[in-house]
């Protein structure tokens, strides 16, 4: 048996923008090693020769024709924003790039 | 000893949004200038269930800017969620390519300056790494406390094309950017104006001493808004990092920002963390599977390339380079040209007017958002190709010819109609030519005198009266050949 996986949790809720209390990051990180550790049995298959796959179905090729459709008014299309100004969402000022 | 000569490496990133009806992923209306977040849905929104649908033209247009640039085209490819948080991007994901790109390879034709204009310069290829398809995102507008987005941008279909690293000088930079731009155009995949943000464009500039293998430091240029933008903001690092070396400096690998009106770029605030973008296959979207059958088939929609064009003009009809320079970027105009020229003799003048006079009239015709495209004017080929005919038969003067163009393209008539209106056909009747040879040799006597007495340029002044006794219409070369004649009576 392999040593029990873990995971940088506060990397994890970082990059996904959740704040976690130190009781949330011990049990998380019990969790979350727990998945990882069925992980390492997954990767114990044998998979030599089997081609790498996103998806169960072997469909591939789902498009629709290039025809345009009207959308939402700028009112709907703003019904769940937080705050609104000149028919556009209002968020905090972040210059990232 | 002497000082280290350093040369710059540059690596373009260009985003270009392929001119589709809908969107990317969803079948909403794709536009620019509508109102703010009226091109938007759920899918555009990220709302919860929304799932995404391929956009077949968005990967017909893919794999044809791939075919033009000399790509391998991926039989298999497929779609990533590149995942990040910023506004522009509801879901917080964007649906790129990250493993398996449409396009692979491939190169870009660019000339370089000649020596004048009037020569062709040097042409090299610059080679592509790769070009992946993948969906714009939203537009943010900042302001002093908040910033605003907008939506309508989100979901486009946006190409990234790639080149290695295998830019030299800021003129190679434009000269890329600017056949880049020419061939999509031509194709019909993007109008790529830069002011519009239909181009866009990051540069990746680092220099190294000359003879280094390893390339230096790299840093990302942001906010080149224009072809010169580029150019310019280039050539300002490529100086800003020789010299932070030459006195001893290093440099950081960083994202620096051009600032166009003070012409400097300036380190962007430093990320508290460096980008992890847990890209991986998003579930909701099926892979495209590519057969040769299709590529041949976008393959023959392919227009002539525009450097192709413009050798096979030098070739085909003998123009001058500097006809061909104005003409072959833009293929509606070629188009114009070669509809003349199945319908007059000369093409070398066909050219002439083409790009002298009709692209003076169409600037002026036109507004501030340019001159005036050439499908709303009334000239046609037709009424160029009579022009330069009524000229070879010498039923007018070229002096004419110029002088009735506007009005031609003002108002859509035929030539030979309003040479016939005016009277201005050419007066090649040798027996009224020589009454008013005669006349002028005799209202004219210094002029004579002058022309006798071996002053060879008095004979012009009296062309001049005699091309003002008949306003103009007087075929210049009989006019010369009567008055040596009766002068040297």
């Amino acid at each position: 048996m392999k040593e029990p996986q873990t995971m940088d949790v506060e990397y994890a809720a970082n990059l996904a923008r959740i704040d976690l209390t130190v009781e949330e990051k011990k049990k998380f990180n019990g969790q979350l090693g727990d998945i990882l550790q069925y992980f390492e049995k997954l990767k114990a298959v044998d998979v030599e020769g089997v081609e790498p796959m996103a998806h169960a179905f072997p469909r591939h090729n789902v498009w629709d024709e290039d025809e345009s459709r009207a959308g939402f008014s700028a009112e709907e299309a703003l019904s769940n924003a937080p705050a609104k100004r000149k028919d556009q969402v209002v968020v905090p000022k972040v210059i990232e790039e | 000893m002497s000082e280290i000569q350093y040369e710059a490496v540059i690596g373009l990133e260009v985003h270009v949004q392929a001119e589709t009806r809908s969107k990317m992923f969803t079948r909403v209306a794709r536009g620019f200038g509508e109102p703010p977040n009226t091109l938007t849905d759920p899918v555009v929104l990220g709302l919860p269930g929304a799932l995404p649908v391929m956009n077949l033209e968005a990967i017909e247009k893919s794999i044809k800017v791939g075919l033009l640039l000399g790509c391998e085209i991926a039989r298999v490819c497929k779609w990533d969620r590149k995942n990040y948080f910023y506004p522009d991007m509801p879901k917080n994901y964007q649906i790129s390519q990250y493993d398996q790109p449409i396009c692979l390879g491939g190169e870009v034709e660019i000339e370089l300056e000649g020596e004048t204009r009037a020569v062709m310069g040097p042409h090299r290829k610059v080679k592509l790494t790769r070009i992946h398809l993948e969906e714009d995102v939203g537009k943010l507008t900042h302001y002093e406390n908040d910033s605003l987005v907008d939506y309508n941008r989100a979901g486009s279909p946006l190409l990234e094309i790639v080149s290695e690293p295998d830019l030299f000088s800021p003129d190679e930079v434009f000269a890329y950017l600017t056949s880049l731009r020419n061939s999509l155009v031509y194709a019909g995949i993007s109008d790529c104006d830069m002011e519009k943000g239909q181009m866009r464009c990051d540069a990746n500039v680092s220099v190294r001493p000359v003879g280094q293998k390893e390339l230096g430091t790299k840093v990302e240029l942001k906010n080149l808004n224009t072809i010169s933008g580029v150019r310019n903001g280039v050539e300002y690092e490529i100086q800003r990092q020789t010299s932070v070396l030459r006195e001893g400096g290093s440099l950081t690998q960083e994202t620096r920002r051009w600032n166009p009106d003070q012409r400097y770029t300036t380190a962007m605030r430093s990320k508290e963390m460096a980008h992890d973008y847990r890209y991986f296959p998003d579930p909701d979207l099926m892979p495209v599977k590519i057969d040769d059958a299709w590529i041949e088939r976008i393959r023959e929609e392919i227009p002539e390339m525009p450097f192709d064009k413009q050798r096979r003009f030098i070739e085909q009809y003998g123009l001058p380079y500097s006809s061909t320079s104005p003409l072959c970027p833009d293929k509606e105009l070629c188009d114009f040209f070669e509809a003349t020229v199945a319908r007059c003799k000369d093409p070398k003048k066909a050219a002439n007017w083409i790009v002298n006079d009709l692209l003076r009239e169409l600037s002026s015709a036109g507004d501030e958002e340019g001159p005036m495209p050439l499908g709303n004017a009334k000239m046609t080929p037709a009424h160029v190709a009579e022009l330069v005919n009524l000229v070879e038969e010498g039923s007018i003067s070229s002096n004419i010819a110029k002088e009735i163009f506007p009005e031609t393209f003002a108002t859509g008539k035929m030539p030979a109609q309003i040479v016939d209106e005016k009277g201005l056909k050419q007066t090649s009747d040798t027996g009224e030519l020589e009454t008013i040879c005669s006349q002028v040799i005799t209202d004219q006597p210094k002029a004579v005198e002058e022309f006798k007495g071996g002053k060879e340029n008095a004979i012009n002044a009296l062309k001049g009266q005699v091309m003002k006794a008949t306003r103009g219409q007087a075929n210049p070369k009989l006019v010369d050949e009567i008055l040596r004649e009766l002068l040297s009576q």
